[in-house]
């Protein structure tokens, strides 16, 4: 609910300015100042300590996966326990209960896919109609946005839960996909990078040549927004990848649970009666949980990083 | 506010109003009315068929709906396993003011059956003949079902309370192991007086463990009657506790650290907590989230108020009702009194469930079962002694989840700041008194 | 709703390229439709449902009935509403300042290009974004303890006793740390992009003047992402605002110190989950809404204007 990804702000988008600099010039690779920056250590050092307050708790998570239960309440938690339980754990944490940390898994890639891949389409079509259509309420639309995204979202999980639930919604995937389709932050980046990658003489020579608007969206638009896209797509799988309470809210049946959700039910075992507590399960899962986004991050970070300096907000 | 989205918004909320109509909290289908439902109508529906809908997490009930499912092969048993606490509730109330995708069948703790009941979100199970089963459960679960003539869930589990103790601690150090809470804190002191890392028990305030230490001292806050209620605690029993409790706050002996969590198990395996005063359903626990102090532990009576008294009280535990909503709902009973009251409670004792009925606790089989987690210890001998000795004329409040949910909000404070314990307790007090003004209720001062 | 503009309104620029651009129909809503129709379901509609929410209440006995504007009344003389307020409001003084100076110190040294391994250091410090707030707090749990975690291990191992960062005077601080810990990252990268898109033609001049590293950046760098700083402000006042998931899971660790009513999202929450007072929580929302808007609309004009 604190995520910034569900708030955002109507900016300017950006005008271009001075029409001489156009938008690949600004995604191409940019030399710095010129003679090479000498290399600092202090300040590697420094940035050093940034980075050990970001990477500390992610090492605790990969040590303590490889405990077993015995093993987390007997040793200290920034260092190996005797037993070295990594395989067994994630071979466990795959076969609990028939296997269901598969099913959450795919569960997740689904929402991820329509709802994340959902939520880009309906920004890349939003972000290009506004950066390049003039339309009636035009202006009026990101204000609501920012407006209905200031109100706390918890409040509004149980009116939600009874609109869904009258339309049958609630219990099916698509009490997660449908809401997973909104993406104001997405919408604003669309917006801001359409009006800059998309030279408006192109679309009108497109236009002349006598194709359609979907036509000149797909065949001339879409190509100029990839690095924009792959940006909101990350952003978007995020979202959808972490998406926790409102998942919590409209799913009983644990066969759609995302794996967030899995996740906390395993980690509440240990706090019913009779339950069987499985801590180990619960932390070799939340790493394999983040492996994918990781490196997701890692295999797009070329494209991810272009489209979002792009994307970013310019004087 | 500009004139054009108001009246836009005004729209919406005008077609979600006519959309969605007026939300009120449960449902209509009162079950006063009902006709009897004779068994043979039950052994109808059975060969007839259908499916049932549990939401429960109950971990024994799987093997329960399975056997189930044998016996009957024309009915379905669709068990939702889920959470516990705060989110099963919020799931179920959510349902009902939807009216729509409610179980058929719904696992509510004894201390949450009352507020159902009231606002006839639960269905009566007395004319299905679940009246006439009252002498087959123990004195606490069965009160706390029933209410009059109606009786709104079959109890499934129970807890009466057992002090475990960690055995190898109390040797190592030459304590005797408590009867009455007197000599509780002066084990305490000796404790973390030997070894300042060892507490008598952990403590961070707990609703239901503090309700349930009223409860063996003696007091009886919640007075109900209705939609008549009145809260105090301020009788003689609450005092026995609190002035007991203070000192061991004052002096530091608790472990602060919360029950059932990662810190709790830990503490609870390297011999941190020394005690713990819980429901006879922790063995199951400590099998698998301490496996590590396999041995260590024993289970003992509780401690008494005064000596030799041997009055008892319940934590935990709950029953499996049948919401006013669900279907089926002879297919839907059948199934309860199956697992609760039938061939089900051998299935679940088995699998290491803590059972409500007389039946089982008194079996021999059932008081010679040894634990070899406690050293091969009878211990169900002392938990079937403890259930005996329940009084059976505690209440809980028609709106106890709410008043469980700010417990550490006033209570709370007595265990980190200066605040005394009876204080808190009188915060409590008027925060709930608020609360239940605020529904509706007549609250008595 | 509101009458928030896009700044470009306010903005003394010269206006956009005339009509040639842009095509004044309505073929705009054939592409922004789709975004609109599923905001106005998962947003819009809940949003109206709860303002109609807010003008009844409903008991446990006596069912619903029509109070008004009672509960705004409420609402606004509600102490425990505006103790959450207050804490939040010093939350957004402190954590966001210090987050977001993290972020643009290393945002600035990385664009600097003085760093061995930039591309490693710029990878790493955003990691933590991809963890869910469920692990992330899960984690730092576990580094508060002071019997078990992290806390306790240094207590140990240097004899001393640091104070516990889940007591009560401490817990907000230790939910701020969780909170720049996850987004540090984010907001670096933010600053970061905008950074690299600074013309190239600003840093010859400042070459040619003679200018030093420092002036540089204060004249050329700082100014020149204003916007990047204002919506990353703006995102974080919305999400101090907002501030609920971390305080919600580190609950179970913090029972006494996290109240149910600690910040004013937690507080719609345990009003509708716990106490199925669904009206009157829908009536906090809605205010909390109105005072989030009107803030951000304030920095986002006063951030947007000055000196521009």
């Amino acid at each position: 609910m604190s995520s910034p990804l569900t708030t955002d702000s109507p900016a300017t988008p950006a005008k271009t300015s001075s029409p001489a600099r156009n938008a690949p010039r600004l995604r191409g690779p940019r030399r710095h100042t010129p003679g090479k920056p000498r290399r600092s250590l202090l300040l590697t050092v420094l940035t050093s300590l940034v980075v050990l307050y970001t990477v500390v708790p992610l090492i605790w998570l990969a040590i303590n996966a490889t405990k077993t239960q015995a093993g987390l309440a007997d040793s200290n938690g920034l260092w190996f326990s005797s037993d070295f339980a990594l395989w067994d754990n994630i071979r466990d944490t795959f076969t609990y209960d028939d296997g269901v940390f598969t099913r959450w898994l795919l569960n997740t890639l689904l929402y991820v896919v329509l709802g994340a891949g959902g939520a880009t389409f309906l920004a890349i079509l939003g972000g290009y109609a506004l950066a390049k259509f003039d339309f009636p309420g035009k202006r009026g639309i990101f204000a609501v946005v920012i407006g209905a995204v200031a109100v706390p979202g918890t409040a509004l999980a149980v009116p939600t839960f009874l609109m869904f639930s009258k339309m049958g919604l609630t219990d099916t995937p698509w009490a997660v996909i449908i809401p997973s389709l909104v993406s104001p932050f997405g919408l604003y980046l669309m917006w801001v990078f359409a009006s800059e990658a998309i030279p408006t003489e192109l679309l009108e020579a497109a236009r002349i040549d006598g194709a359609g608007e979907a036509r000149t969206f797909f065949t001339v638009a879409l190509p100029l927004l990839a690095p924009g896209i792959v940006t909101v797509l990350l952003f978007t799988t995020v979202a959808t990848w972490n998406n926790y309470f409102l998942p919590l809210i409209m799913l009983k049946d644990s066969d759609w649970y995302p794996l967030t959700l899995g996740l906390s039910v395993w980690n509440s075992q240990a706090e019913t009666i009779g339950g069987d507590v499985i801590f180990n399960l619960v932390i070799t899962g939340s790493l394999l949980t983040i492996l994918p986004l990781i490196a997701a991050f890692l295999l797009l970070q070329k494209y991810w990083q272009s489209g979002l300096a792009a994307g970013s907000v310019k004087e | 506010m500009r004139r054009k989205t108001s009246r836009l918004l005004r729209g919406i909320a005008l077609l979600s109003t006519l959309a969605l109509g007026a939300t009120a909290c449960g449902g209509s289908d009162d079950g006063s009315d009902q006709k009897a439902v004779s068994a043979s109508d039950i052994q109808a529906a059975l060969k007839k068929g259908g499916s049932v809908t549990v939401w429960a997490w109950e971990p024994t009930l799987k093997t329960v709906a399975a056997d189930f499912e044998k016996k009957y092969p024309k009915v379905k048993i669709n068990l939702v396993s889920e959470r516990s606490g705060d989110k099963h509730y919020t799931a179920l109330s959510n349902a009902i003011s939807a009216e729509k995708g409610v179980p058929d069948v719904a696992q509510v703790e004894y201390f949450a059956v009352s507020q159902y009941s009231l606002t006839k979100g639960l269905t009566d199970l007395a004319p299905y003949g679940a009246d006439k089963l009252a002498s087959k459960y123990t004195p606490g679960p069965w009160n706390a079902v029933s209410e009059g003539k109606a009786v709104y869930g079959l109890p499934m589990d129970s807890g009466p309370m057992a002090l475990f103790y960690n055995k190898t601690v109390f040797d190592k150090y030459k304590v005797a192991v408590p009867t009455t809470w007197d000599e509780y804190v002066d084990a305490a002191r000796k404790l973390h007086k030997a070894d300042p890392k060892v507490y008598i028990a952990n403590d961070a305030g707990d609703a239901g463990f503090t309700t349930s230490m009223l409860w063996q001292a003696g007091s009886r806050p919640y007075k109900v009657d209705g939609t008549t209620v009145k809260i105090d605690f301020s009788d003689a029993g609450a005092k026995k506790y609190t002035d007991t409790w203070q000192k061991l706050i004052d002096e530091k002996l608790l472990a602060p650290i919360n029950g059932w969590t990662d810190d709790w198990y830990k503490g609870l395996g390297d011999g941190t907590i020394a005690t713990l005063a819980t429901g006879a359903w922790m063995p199951a626990n400590f099998v698998t989230g301490v496996p590590g102090a396999k041995g260590d532990w024993r289970a003992a009576p509780m401690p008494a108020w005064t000596k030799g008294d041997k009055a008892s009280a319940e934590n935990g535990g709950s029953s499996l009702a049948l919401p006013a909503l669900g279907k089926n709902k002879e297919l839907a009973y059948a199934f309860v009194e199956y697992a609760n009251s039938g061939a089900g409670v051998q299935t679940r004792v088995k699998q290491g469930a803590f059972p409500a009925t007389t039946a089982e606790l008194q079996s021999t089989e059932f008081q010679s079962t040894k634990f070899d987690y406690f050293g091969g210890q009878e211990a169900n001998k002392i938990f079937a002694d403890s259930a005996a000795n329940v009084a059976d004329d505690w209440s809980y409040l028609p709106f106890q989840q709410y008043a469980n949910s700010i417990f550490n909000d006033t209570v709370g404070k007595a265990y980190v700041s200066g605040t005394k314990l009876a204080d808190g307790l009188k915060a409590w007090q008027d925060a709930s008194v608020k609360y239940g003004e605020e529904q509706g209720f007549t609250v008595e001062k | 709703m509101t009458t928030l503009q896009p700044p470009a309104a306010a903005e003394p620029r010269p206006a956009p390229p005339p009509a040639r651009r842009d095509r004044r129909s309505w073929t705009g809503w054939g592409f922004i439709g789709p975004f609109v129709a599923v905001f106005a379901l998962v947003f819009l509609a809940p949003i109206a449902y709860s303002i109609y929410l807010s003008l009844f209440r409903d008991q446990l006995i006596g069912g619903t009935t029509f109070v008004g504007v009672d509960n705004y009344t409420q609402a606004l003389k509600d102490d425990q509403f505006w103790a959450a307020l207050g804490r939040v409001s010093l939350f957004l003084a402190v954590q966001v300042p210090i987050m977001l100076g993290i972020a643009l110190l290393v945002a600035l040294v990385l664009d600097s290009g003085r760093l061995y391994g930039k591309s490693f250091f710029r990878i790493t410090i955003f990691l933590p974004y991809a963890v869910p707030a469920v692990v992330a707090t899960l984690m730092w749990g576990f580094m508060y303890g002071t019997k078990y975690g992290l806390v306790g291990d240094i207590n140990e191992a240097f004899g001393v006793s640091l104070p516990d960062p889940l007591s009560p005077d401490l817990v907000l601080a230790s939910i701020g740390n969780i909170v720049t810990w996850e987004f540090v990252g984010y907001n670096m990268l933010i600053f970061y992009s905008a950074l690299r898109v600074i013309p190239h033609s600003l840093y010859e001049a400042a070459e040619i003047d003679g200018a030093g590293q420092i002036r540089v950046i204060t004249a050329i760098k700082l100014p020149a992402i204003r916007g990047a700083l204002v919506i990353a402000t703006i995102f974080s006042i919305i999400g101090s605002f907002q501030l609920f998931n971390e305080p919600n899971i580190l609950r179970p660790l913090a029972r006494n110190a996290i109240t149910t009513d600690y910040t004013p999202n937690y507080y719609t929450y345990s009003l509708s989950f716990n106490g199925q007072q669904h009206n009157y929580s829908a009536t906090v929302a809605i205010i909390m809404g109105v005072i989030t808007m009107v803030i951000a609309y304030v920095v986002q004009l006063r951030g947007m204007r000055k000196g521009a």
